[in-house]
């Protein structure tokens, strides 16, 4: 029985994982530009697919990954640059259409440059799951579980100890005082882009030899990503971290204990009923100026 | 010889020849094939080998002087998976296009929204779309090629027979493929005697399916699993599957019968069954196997002419096309209401799909021995004896 709970709650922390990952990245453009970017799922995308794609002209692992990543990061700062920046005094929702549209454009794209198959990538360090406790996990669950740990540390390191990453969490506060005391709001801008595209391509990577990856893989993971942000509180790093997780696990143990058919039904229940008692999310701002 | 007989002689010479002129004349007359194919869209995938199919062989058999003297013509529109243009299409095939025949639907969605102005209009239809609805109940002019879900479980249900297997978890995605299959499988699972005491769904673009595996685990009834689905999900099953040491037989169905799904599965697909079309296993079939001949033709002609892998879907097009040509030769004429008769009493023809017995009764035609069970071995098909 209790390693029946113990596969649930490791399944849990695997996806919930990928969402805070996902989740992240929305938090830093969002930061940066009270702007929810809804081409995020598409960075995720993007890094998995070409990586898929760098490996089969032959190029190991550790070279195609890293190439991904910054392939992605480029396209993000091609979106900041010549999509948002241009747009910069257009309302906020305006901007949110905007990476909406941007979204579609790169789906179609990507089943253009690839194609409209599903491709695996190879898990890194083999296939064989390891047993704990009656339960198992895959190698590369503890990939995306380590490396998450990873980044939140290094996202926490940059945005605390940091010129540019204080910088930046001065924007979220305040944009037209951190301009006053010599911030260069559109270097910021860019740089959350780039950071978010390169969070998604890593994301995209690690999650591959799970789940795979095709054109149209950003779809879900980026509404996902989404709810978690929400959850969690938009903004925060830790709300996106703990509202990954959590999404992760409720649908887990509603699989498992209730229902697979209604297991997004409970989970999305849960999200509103948080969302209705905290609007700002469970580690967000006090203040929801604007969700 | 005197006059009046030579003059008869001549008669009759003159009115040879005026016939020859008059049959030469209507030869020049094409019959016309409607068709409204996804070639684009979602279904993309369906749409884009039937419409090349079509094309290759209305080519051919152009080339080799046509039906009954008279040359093929090929209309064919892309409704894009959407059953709004289907309509429009059909529509214009019908009205504008006059055309004698139709071959198409990629979708069951499709197919259904057409069948209405099919029936008014009295021309024979054969769909290339998988649903039972389409032909059952029995439409006079609606016709289909693809073998259904239904008898997919069927297939799958016999082989668990054969190893005593009686009592097996279901899981299945959150598609209209999936779902219909689910449906179909749960209604003849009685017949063979199957109970489904484990039922499970996942959503479309979910990507871990342990938890779901672990509740059938934890039952201790199941003897087998059955995945009804397509596209990524049954692979991630089959990994999950293996991941949490599961040890009973897996089933998958023939929606994921292609090499992607061993691709994607990896190692994890060794000993997965399913049941799948006769092509995708042509080069396996022994050589006494009555369908080996026509699927290997096949696939040698559309390999060589498109330098892409065969699909079984471009199959229900041939066997579409082929049977309104073979009923067309049987009827003698491209007569609507003749060629639907003869469509009836097709019997013993071998497809691509499968062995076509129509009846008034079953506009399919195709039996159990249409699929053929798989075994992964190794990272290949293998039959099951």
């Amino acid at each position: 029985m209790s390693a029946q709970l113990l596969q649930y709650l490791l399944a849990g922390l695997t996806v919930g994982a990928i969402y805070a990952l996902v989740a992240l990245g929305f938090s830093i453009i969002y930061n940066a530009s009270q702007v929810i970017n809804f081409a995020q799922g598409e960075f995720v995308m993007i890094g998995g697919m070409a990586t898929a794609s760098l490996i089969g002209t032959g190029l190991p692992l550790p070279l195609a990954a890293p190439l991904a990543i910054v392939a992605t990061t480029l396209v993000g700062l091609a979106l900041a640059k010549f999509a948002v920046e241009r747009a910069r005094g257009a309302p906020v929702v305006t901007l949110i259409i905007i990476t909406i549209g941007a979204s579609i454009l790169l789906r179609g794209l990507a089943s253009l440059v690839w194609d409209k198959n599903i491709h695996p990538l190879p898990p890194f360090s083999g296939d064989r799951p390891i047993a704990i406790g009656g339960a198992t996990l895959l190698p590369q669950s503890l990939w995306v579980l380590g490396v998450t740990l990873v980044v939140v540390a290094a996202l926490w390191w940059f945005f605390n100890r940091t010129l540019h990453g204080k910088a930046m969490l001065a924007t979220s506060h305040n944009r037209l005082a951190a301009q006053l005391v010599g911030v260069s709001v559109r270097r910021v801008l860019l740089v959350a882009f780039g950071l978010s595209a390169a969070l998604g391509a890593l994301a995209g990577i690690l999650v591959a030899p799970i789940t795979f990856t095709s054109w149209d893989v950003g779809v879900m993971l980026g509404l996902k990503g989404f709810a978690a942000a929400i959850l969690g509180g938009l903004g925060s790093g830790p709300g996106a971290v703990v509202g990954g997780l959590l999404l992760g696990l409720i649908e887990a143990l509603s699989a498992g204990y209730v229902s697979s058919a209604y297991k997004d039904v409970i989970a999305f229940g849960i999200m509103l009923t948080v969302l209705v008692l905290m609007p700002g999310g469970l580690l967000g701002r006090r203040s929801a100026e604007r969700v | 010889m005197n006059l009046r007989s030579c003059l008869a002689v001549l008669g009759r010479f003159v009115s040879i020849a005026a016939l020859g002129v008059a049959t030469h004349a209507l030869a020049q007359e094409p019959i016309k094939i409607g068709a409204f194919l996804s070639v684009t869209g979602p279904a993309a995938f369906l749409g884009d080998p039937e419409q090349k199919t079509l094309e290759l062989y209305v080519e051919k058999i152009n080339a080799a002087g046509g039906v009954l003297g008279r040359k093929l013509k090929l209309v064919s529109y892309d409704s894009a998976g959407d059953a709004d243009k289907a309509r429009t299409f059909v529509k214009r095939l019908i009205e504008e296009d006059k055309v004698d025949a139709i071959v198409g639907g990629s979708t069951t969605g499709e197919t259904m929204a057409v069948i209405p102005l099919v029936e008014q209009a009295q021309l024979p239809f054969i769909s290339l779309a998988g649903a039972v609805v389409i032909v059952e109940p029995v439409k006079k002019w609606v016709f289909k090629t693809p073998a259904t879900d239904r008898m997919a479980c069927e297939k799958i249900f016999q082989d668990m027979n054969g190893r005593k297997i009686s009592k097996i978890g279901l899981i299945s995605g959150s598609g209209a493929f999936d779902k219909s299959m689910r449906a179909q499988c749960m209604a003849v699972a009685p017949k063979y005697g199957i109970e489904i005491v484990g039922d499970e769904t996942y959503g479309a673009q979910d990507t871990d399916m342990t938890a779901q595996l672990t509740k059938m685990r934890q039952n201790a009834q199941i003897q087998a699993v059955l995945n009804a689905g397509f596209g990524a999900g049954p692979a991630i099953v089959t990994k999950n599957f293996r991941q949490i040491g599961m040890t009973v037989p897996l089933y998958q169905s023939h929606g994921v019968a292609s090499k992607e799904f061993i691709k994607l599965a990896g190692e994890a697909a060794n000993g997965v069954r399913l049941p799948a079309a006769a092509l995708l296993v042509a080069k396996a079939l022994p050589f006494n196997d009555p369908q080996k001949k026509v699927v290997m033709a096949y696939e040698h002609d559309y390999e060589s002419r498109y330098h892409q892998d065969v699909s079984t879907f471009g199959g229900h097009a041939y066997d579409g096309l082929f049977l309104l040509v073979d009923a067309m030769k049987k009827a003698h004429s491209a007569d609507k209401a003749k060629v639907r008769d003869a469509l009836e009493s097709i019997h013993g023809w071998m497809g691509v799909d499968g062995e076509f017995n129509l009846s008034p009764q079953d506009h399919m035609g195709l039996d159990l021995s249409a699929f053929r069970m798989l075994e992964i071995k190794n990272g290949d098909w293998t039959l099951v004896k």
